[in-house]
């Protein structure tokens, strides 16, 4: 209905959020009338949402003509920005920020390096700047969600690993239950996510494909490159920063760093 | 063991624990002979656990060392230490599994097996005959607290370093404790260190006492010299 009043597609687009932003203005209202206590939460979020979204989009069309090296400066700023967001519950693990930004370029830099190259994602910015950031954010997730984890196994059992450290055992050896909780309830979104893939939810990339008209058989195929690049990217994220992180929790002495939440 | 036998086994040198500028402990200073039976003993808050974690070297020494055998634990790798100087704390934080699995566990860092009939021997010392495959979640926090020595036992410390043992227990479980550490101590004849702020327990187990106040040594002698008759 919006199109056939306007036709430039970017005020097009502008119409649209418009009216997406009264349909969310009116579940506030709703929120607000319901006492939820969460209408300023809302508010901020709907609108940091609407202005990134859109700033990300006028700045794609100046990135996507320029030449495709940019793509690596793009990503790695990406990364940056995901490697603050996964640290933000475990600030009190020394170097977290350092170990999640070496994950996740591990993760995503190789993956997206690999394909690109292979040519499984397309030698192409608009296809690489938008499959890259899926990588980074999935790799963001995983690695919090293994991050926090991994903390709260610790600190949950800081006395069994005392223990394991008293009767000589390595660091690696106590905490191995722990890291592999924590990698394993890290991965599990992800792996759950691969198992319904199309049958629950028919993920962005696919949808994006599908909207814009291409072969919805080819878009699945498609978004199976897509899903199992970002779940190599995962575990290649959360394995690499685990293996930092579990250094970081011992003194070169072999001594638990992180205190227990008891006391004990 | 008679006198000459004796030689110094642990020399804590100026130990110094130091938290956000507060001194925890001040270098403290002692020597304990082989086989000798020592209580630190003092009350809440003295520097007693942290005394004994630091010479497990499960905290670091702001300055100061202890010396095993003459050798600066410095110089050691820390799981070494850890083996000779067998820890027990206050609660047997036990590994989820059965008893005889925990036994197992040190031996097992070491890459070193835990034969059957060495689990049965130790679970007899510690007057658990028969508990081999029982699941620690369902144990009495007395037989828990068995196991956890027994447990330490399996790695064959020359010394035992324990941290208020029965501090966490009913009266019952207690003396069911007390009763076991003491078997096992006369039995093995091993160094051993023992904290607590029970002073009927420093007379049953202890032949010497280091009295802890403020993170100091107020006083070190015989249990009849430091606490009288
Ligand atoms: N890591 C730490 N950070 C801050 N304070 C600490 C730390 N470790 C110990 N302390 C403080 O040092 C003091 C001595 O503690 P410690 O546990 O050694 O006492 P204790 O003699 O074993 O007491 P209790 O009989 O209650 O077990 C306490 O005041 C404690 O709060
Ligand atoms: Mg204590």
């Amino acid at each position: 209905m919006l199109s056939r009043w306007i036709e430039h597609q970017v005020w097009l687009g502008a119409a649209q959020a418009g009216v997406t932003m009264v349909a969310a203005l009116v579940v506030v209202w709703l929120t607000g009338r319901l006492k939820l206590g969460m209408k300023k939460e809302i508010l901020i979020s709907l609108g940091r949402g609407v202005v990134q979204i859109v700033l990300v989009g006028f700045l794609l069309t100046v990135i996507f003509s320029a030449d495709m090296w940019i793509a690596v400066p793009v990503i790695l700023v990406m990364i940056a920005a995901g490697s603050v967001m996964t640290i933000q519950r475990v600030r009190d693990i020394p170097n977290a920020l350092k170990i999640s930004a070496l994950g996740i370029t591990a993760g995503a830099g190789l993956v997206i390096t690999l394909m690109t190259f292979l040519g499984v994602i397309k030698q192409d910015l608009t296809s690489i700047i938008p499959i890259g950031s899926m990588m980074v954010y999935g790799a963001m997730n995983t690695n919090a969600l293994m991050m926090e984890r991994f903390r709260s196994e610790l600190t949950a059992h800081a006395g069994q690993i005392e223990a394991g450290l008293a009767l000589g055992a390595s660091p690696e050896q106590v905490v191995s239950p722990y890291t592999r909780r924590a990698v394993t309830a890290a991965l599990t979104p992800n792996i759950n996510g691969l198992r319904s893939l199309g049958i629950v939810w028919i993920p962005g990339a696919m949808a994006g494909m599908v909207l814009t008209g291409e072969n919805p058989a080819y878009a699945g195929f498609y978004q199976f490159v897509v899903s199992g690049s970002i779940f190599v990217t995962a575990v290649i994220t959360v394995l690499v920063s685990i293996i930092l992180l579990r250094k970081q929790v011992f003194s070169p002495a072999e001594q638990l760093l992180l205190r227990a939440e008891d006391g004990q | 063991m008679t006198e000459s036998e004796r030689h110094t086994f642990i020399r804590a040198e100026n130990l110094t624990y130091v938290v956000e500028g507060q001194a925890i402990l001040s270098a403290i200073s002692f020597a304990i002979q082989s086989g000798e039976r020592v209580a630190i003993f003092g009350p809440s808050g003295a520097g007693k656990s942290t005394l004994i974690r630091l010479i497990n070297r499960l905290d670091e020494p702001t300055s100061g060392t202890v010396w095993v055998e003459g050798e600066d634990y410095r110089q050691m790798p820390p799981r070494v230490l850890r083996q000779r100087l067998g820890m027990v704390m206050q609660h047997p934080n036990l590994f989820p599994g059965t008893v005889a699995d925990n036994l197992r566990y040190g031996p097992s860092a070491r890459g070193e097996a835990l034969s059957d009939q060495a689990i049965r021997a130790l679970l007899e010392g510690v007057d658990l005959a028969g508990f081999e495959d029982r699941q620690v979640g369902k144990l009495s926090g007395g037989e828990a607290q068995r196991v956890n020595l027994a447990r330490t036992l399996a790695n064959k410390p020359e010394a035992l370093l324990l941290d208020e043992p029965t501090s966490a227990l009913d009266q019952a479980a207690k003396a069911e404790v007390e009763e076991t550490i003491l078997s096992v101590i006369n039995h093995q004849k091993v160094t051993c260190i023992l904290v607590t702020h029970d002073e009927a327990q420093v007379r049953r187990l202890a032949e010497r006492v280091l009295r802890f106040e403020e993170g100091q040594i107020v006083a070190d002698g015989t249990v009849l010299e430091v606490l009288g008759a």
